[in-house]
């Protein structure tokens, strides 16, 4: 049924169709009408699962530590300093290897204050070992959310499903919402093995040493990996069942293109409509969307891009004292590739400033045209 | 060999209950707790107190378990009867 | 593409009246439409914008819009505020007024201005205080039939599922609100 709805709506709507058992939410804006809706939805019948207040985010993960460790289905939503907060429990609970499924909308972090869409908050976990999904639209936040559960609990790593705030978390568009039967087919609950249980008492989360840390690290390294071949697997379910398919990346008329527009997020449809319009002027433009960031799908990037190509990787994020995260990925992967595409990294949109389809073009136009030097990172904005 | 290939199960760290009696704690010891049973009133603070559980009531008055007693002291500092030293531990 | 800028005051539900617009476009089935906050430090009276989005194919843009073809002002009293930043000579601006079109249009030189007597019509279904009467179901109502974006079923329906309030008053002024338009006009 298709519904009209904002990115966290979306995002709530996809909770409760998972059969979450528990969530645990701390506000901050513009993650707060997650909770809210949640709320609402618990109060009206409509979301079955437990939900806890919390006095904190890192509170707020840290119980989902335990209801995740008990065996339940847990979900949380959070934003730039929340997200921050929690960092140390982002490594607790990829490390007890539990499959927490949260919504980040991102936001940039302070100081100064500032409560619009930027990617350093997402990006700087990027080495907490958790999944992480860039989404372009609401029906993405949605069906991503959906998906991220069963890879999780396949994979037994966390997801982080990842919007732009207000570009998609206040936006309203219409939403395909599938119905609760259809959902259940494609997520049974979830019953782990092992869990915290009165009745065949454990402990858990007791001291390692190097020789069983190095084991357990070598094995998330490996499910990682292999986390890539679970997410084609769900996608195609997913597609199956719901007609509708997801790609770690997302290419658009990059195949003969000359010089490929690289951006994450709800921007990348601006990059594909920049590609239409150069294209219209006789330009080989396209654009690649990264959709999966962790595990970072270096191999499809590898064969999706060809030595004669240029990059410009659009940043929404910094790195101070080195570059935009994307570029330094994209830089990395391709680094054995021979000959690879020279790659320019632009830093565009930070604290919320927008990415129009002029400023793409802009930006393809100083790759394309070799008027930047691909060592050093571009700065832009749209003047307006 | 030095490269670590994947472990083949999911490695978790998870305990079964008892496990830490594999952790035999009387190697930490270096005093011993003796026992005047002559003066012991059987009032059981010694059993209650100590934090490695290692009190033991065979009968009506407690015995120590010297294999995990790490001689802190605890029921010496309770036992209101001062009926318990600690001693310095006796070479090998 | 059609791009629709909203000029209102913090509290007016200036967000939801996009937002039933974008109701209205879903259930009528032609295309579709964003409904999208320009999201601020809010405070009730201060000014706010939002926008539409609407085409018959699927919308890849969520940028802000710089150049609309229509602004929709649901406080008439807001003239001064940037309300034909980006207008293109012709572009439409419909206002929430009762003054008469000729010197509404002398305020507009070269844009295509229409009014809406929503003010009347809101406060005639005892929508919101005198001073501020809750406009927004009603001039949603109006820029339908106006853009000739829904018909009035899809209309009904948007603000009975936007709404929790009033609903049926506000769809009442929604609708008598889309019957005065005599004249589709293309943005």
């Amino acid at each position: 049924m298709k519904k009209v709805l904002t990115g966290n709506y979306a995002a709530a709507e996809a909770a409760a169709l998972a059969g979450v058992q528990v969530a645990s939410i701390y506000p901050i804006t513009p993650a707060t009408q997650i909770g809210e809706r949640l709320s609402e939805m618990s109060a009206e019948g409509s979301f079955g699962g437990r939900l806890i207040r919390v006095e904190s985010e890192h509170s707020a993960m840290a119980s989902l530590l335990g209801a995740a460790s008990a065996g339940a289905r847990t979900f949380t939503a959070t934003s730039s300093q929340g997200l921050a907060y929690m960092h140390e429990m982002l490594h607790w609970v990829s490390g007890a290897r539990l499959p927490v499924v949260m919504v980040d909308v991102n936001r940039a972090l302070a100081a100064p204050w500032n409560l619009w869409s930027d990617q350093s908050d997402s990006l700087s976990q990027r080495d907490t070992g958790w999944l992480q999904f860039y989404c372009a639209s609401s029906q993405e936040v949605l069906d991503t959310v959906l998906m991220a559960f069963k890879i999780s609990e396949k994979t037994f790593l966390p997801s982080m499903v990842v919007l732009d705030g207000f570009t998609l978390s206040h936006t309203y568009e219409p939403v395909d919402v599938p119905d609760e039967k259809a959902v259940r087919e494609f997520l049974p609950p979830w019953r782990p093995e092992s869990r915290l249980d009165t009745g065949a008492p454990a402990a858990f989360g007791s001291l390692a040493g190097a020789k069983d840390y190095i084991r357990l690290r070598r094995r998330m390294a490996y499910d990682m990996e292999q986390a890539l071949s679970v997410i084609d697997d769900v996608a195609k379910e997913f597609e199956r069942l719901f007609g509708r398919r997801y790609e770690p990346l997302a290419p658009y008329r990059a195949w003969d293109a000359d010089t490929v527009l690289v951006i994450a997020g709800a921007a990348a449809g601006a990059a594909e409509a920049a590609v239409d319009e150069l294209r219209r002027d006789g330009h080989r433009a396209g654009s690649l969307r990264l959709r999966v960031f962790r595990p970072f799908p270096a191999d499809a990037l590898r064969r999706m891009l060809h030595g004669g190509m240029r990059l410009a990787v659009v940043d929404r994020s910094f790195s101070q004292g080195s570059e935009g995260t994307f570029s330094q990925e994209i830089k990395a992967a391709l680094y054995s590739s021979s000959p690879k595409p020279v790659t320019t990294g632009f830093v565009a949109g930070l604290g919320g400033g927008d990415i129009t389809v002029d400023l793409l073009k802009e930006i393809w136009a100083e790759a394309h045209n070799g008027t930047v030097n691909p060592a050093e990172t571009v700065w832009m904005e749209d003047a307006r | 060999m030095p490269r670590l290939e994947p472990p083949q199960r999911l490695p978790r760290i998870i305990s079964s209950p008892g496990s830490t009696t594999f952790n035999r704690t009387s190697s930490w010891r270096n005093l011993v707790p003796r026992i005047d049973l002559a003066l012991c009133t059987g009032c059981l603070l010694c059993w209650k107190f100590c934090p490695e559980a290692c009190v033991g009531l065979p009968g009506p008055k407690p015995e120590i378990g010297m294999d995990y007693c790490k001689g802190c002291g605890v029921c010496a500092q309770e036992c209101p009867a001062e009926c318990i030293s600690m001693d310095q531990e006796a070479e090998a | 593409m059609l791009e629709i800028r909203f000029h209102g005051r913090g509290g007016q539900g200036t967000v939801l009246a996009a937002k039933i617009i974008s109701e209205a476009v879903l259930r009528g089935g032609t295309g579709q439409c964003l409904a999208i906050p320009e999201f601020g430090v809010e405070r009730r009276g201060a000014p706010v914008v939002a926008y539409a989005r609407i085409s018959d194919q699927g919308i890849k843009i969520r940028s802000k819009i710089y150049a609309p073809g229509a602004v929709v002002l649901l406080d008439p009293r807001l003239t001064g505020s940037g309300i034909t930043q980006g207008l293109s000579p012709g572009a439409l601006i419909i206002i929430n007024s009762e003054r008469d079109l000729k010197s509404l249009s002398q305020q507009f030189p070269g844009m295509r201005v229409r009014s809406v007597p929503a003010r009347r019509i809101a406060l005639k279904h005892g929508l919101g205080p005198k001073a501020t009467p809750l406009v927004n179901t009603t001039m949603a109502g109006a820029v339908c039939a106006m853009l000739d974006l829904a018909d009035r079923a899809a209309v009904a329906d948007a603000v009975a599922s936007s709404v929790p309030v009033k609903t049926r008053e506000n769809a009442e002024a929604a609708l008598e609100a889309f019957d005065l338009v005599e004249e589709k006009l293309y943005a």
